[in-house]
């Protein structure tokens, strides 16, 4: 390498270290926020530091966690997040090697509406869906995994058709003259073949489900269940002030574990949204 | 073996295709029926022809929207992409951290949408008093290029991301070859480079395109469509004239609204599809 290169890399180096630091900054503000006491968080004053009088330590957090239910709203959408994401890829893997497998009109025409699907925007079947989910008692946490495996099908599937595409055919094909039915293929053969796309199929399902505001909004009784963006949104919504010092705490824990699992799992979650890109 | 495959087709369809039912299939069909009713629940819909379709195109806020959104559209497609290949071309270079970077910039795509115009909404109020300009919520303008900051702070590091593997996906051997041909940096990069990425630009384009269209929760948490109706997107327009007005006409109207918006984004959908595919083939 150059010396004019060498040089030249230095000063990007300097430069992107600190637009990295602006482009944290927004994150940082709501920390330094939610550890200042209510009367001292205002529009014109977001920026400052808090000053020994107006520093709260923990009492936002608490506030957040003890009266605010923040950790209920925490407990449901990881165990919506966690069941649907978990329905998504045990029946849409499911669905996607019989269709791609099966070669007929019907998988044919149930592939293009999996795509199609994939395509409608949510404000399209918004009501009726929310409408049917009450008829049909869907309208509980425990059992939202379904409308998101319905709603969710289209990307799992699309995804999932287009890696089964590429495998050949012959293993499959051995292990049932070998005497296995199709199940036992499926789950010996196939699903292993599979884990890398369930991998990123899970992570782009999982993002989605996770920041999900309108469908659990519509669905969901609010009195009763809130996922933590609808606990967010709540706060804002329903009073008539609002609670800035307890609502940054709330923010700050809604993003805590996300950069947590991020920092752990990067590599995946990058390899997820590539395959996502390069597919849908 | 698709014979013995036939076979378990209810244990390999029904648990999806029962679910695509009714998380999709039904209340789509449903609700194109009802675009042509008047309603307030399912059940009481009465049939009126296209009564709300002509309603909802001469709805003003509905027209204004349309056009706010594909202003929207365009401004933070450019802007997003730029930046995007921007930060891709800088930490594909061998400098120190840009690992750390990639972290940095892919890092706000997690968060979700409410939680995200939140915190811009307090920043930017923040800045708009330092400035001493009226707040977001009293001035459109403010309003829009909000927006744009928000999606390019969130959409940037998910468009770097495909952006570095379009950019590694090019033959060292290509760019080594125009330099020994004496081209210089912009040389290379408009030459060989820029022609090699274009599958990544056209997947990034159309991302950014229906992202922007079908954007919703970032619009609702940032301004609201304040004010008055003045920086809403077809989404949020959409969801106001169901949940926030009163009147029986008006659930009909947002969902010809709703089958209108449908169309649009199918038809951008559509252009993609083609483009793509043309690409493929020239490869």
């Amino acid at each position: 390498m150059t010396r004019e290169s060498q040089s030249y890399n230095r000063l990007w180096s300097i430069v992107m270290t600190i637009i990295s630091v602006l482009y944290m900054y927004p994150i940082f503000m709501v920390l330094i926020n939610s550890l200042k006491q209510e009367s001292a968080i205002s529009t014109g004053t977001a920026f400052e530091l808090p000053t020994e009088e107006t520093f709260a330590g923990l009492a936002n957090y608490e506030n957040a966690i003890s009266t605010q239910g923040f950790l209920s709203s925490l407990f449901f959408t990881t165990f919506i997040t966690v069941t649907s994401v978990i329905a998504i890829l045990l029946f849409c893997s499911m669905f996607a090697w019989y269709i791609t497998r099966v070669n007929t009109k019907v998988t044919r025409a149930l592939y293009l509406l999996c795509a199609f699907s994939m395509v409608v925007p949510f404000q399209m079947v918004m009501f009726t869906l929310s409408s049917m989910a009450d008829s049909l008692n869907l309208n509980t946490p425990w059992v939202l995994w379904i409308i998101y495996l319905g709603f969710g099908a289209g990307l799992a599937v699309f995804m999932f058709c287009g890696f089964m595409r590429s495998v050949p055919i012959d293993i499959e094909e051995a292990s049932m003259i070998d005497g296995c039915n199709p199940l036992q293929t499926y789950f010996h053969i196939v699903v292993p073949l599979l884990r890398p796309t369930m991998v990123s199929v899970a992570i782009l399902e999982a993002m989605w489900i996770w920041n999900d505001y309108l469908l659990p909004t519509l669905i969901l009784d609010i009195n009763k269940y809130r996922t933590i963006s609808m606990l967010i949104q709540f706060f804002r919504g329903s009073y008539g002030r609002v609670e800035m010092g307890p609502m940054m705490a709330c923010i700050m824990l809604a993003i805590l574990p996300i950069i947590i699992i991020y920092l752990i799992g990067q590599k995946y979650i990058i390899k997820g949204v590539v395959a996502g890109a390069v597919k849908g | 073996m698709e014979k013995a495959i036939k076979k378990y087709w209810p244990i390999f369809l029904l648990p999806t295709l029962f679910a695509f039912l009714i998380g999709f299939i039904i209340p789509f069909i449903q609700g194109v029926y009802l675009s042509f009713c008047q309603f307030t629940t399912v059940r009481d819909a009465a049939f009126i022809g296209l009564s709300n379709f002509k309603r909802a195109i001469g709805d003003t806020t509905f027209s204004h929207a349309f056009w706010y959104n594909c202003a929207f559209v365009i401004v933070s497609t450019i802007a997003i992409n730029l930046g995007g290949l921007a930060v891709a071309l800088v930490v594909t270079r061998s400098i120190k951290g840009r690992n750390a970077f990639r972290t940095v910039f892919f890092m706000p795509n997690l968060i979700g949408g409410i939680v995200l115009g939140y915190i811009w909404q307090i920043l930017l109020n923040c800045v708009l008093t330092i400035l001493e300009r009226p707040l977001l919520a009293l001035d459109a303008t403010a309003g829009f290029w909000g927006l744009v900051i928000l999606m390019c702070w969130q959409q940037i590091g998910y468009m770097m991301i495909i952006y570095i593997a379009g950019l590694q996906s090019i033959p060292d051997s290509l760019v080594e070859a125009s330099e020994i041909d004496g081209a210089s940096h912009w040389q290379t990069f408009i030459k060989v480079k820029l022609p090699m990425l274009m599958p990544s630009i056209t997947i990034c384009l159309f991302l950014t395109i229906t992202n922007s269209f079908k954007l919703f929760d970032q619009n609702m948490a940032l301004t609201a469509g304040q004010p008055a109706h003045q920086s809403e997107l077809l989404a949020y327009n959409i969801y106001y004239t169901f949940y926030g007005r009163s009147g029986p006409q008006w659930r009909g109207i947002g969902q010809a609204k709703a089958v209108i918006f449908c169309l649009i984004v199918v038809a951008i959908s559509l252009i993609q599809l083609r483009a793509t595919r043309r690409k493929e083939v020239q490869q």
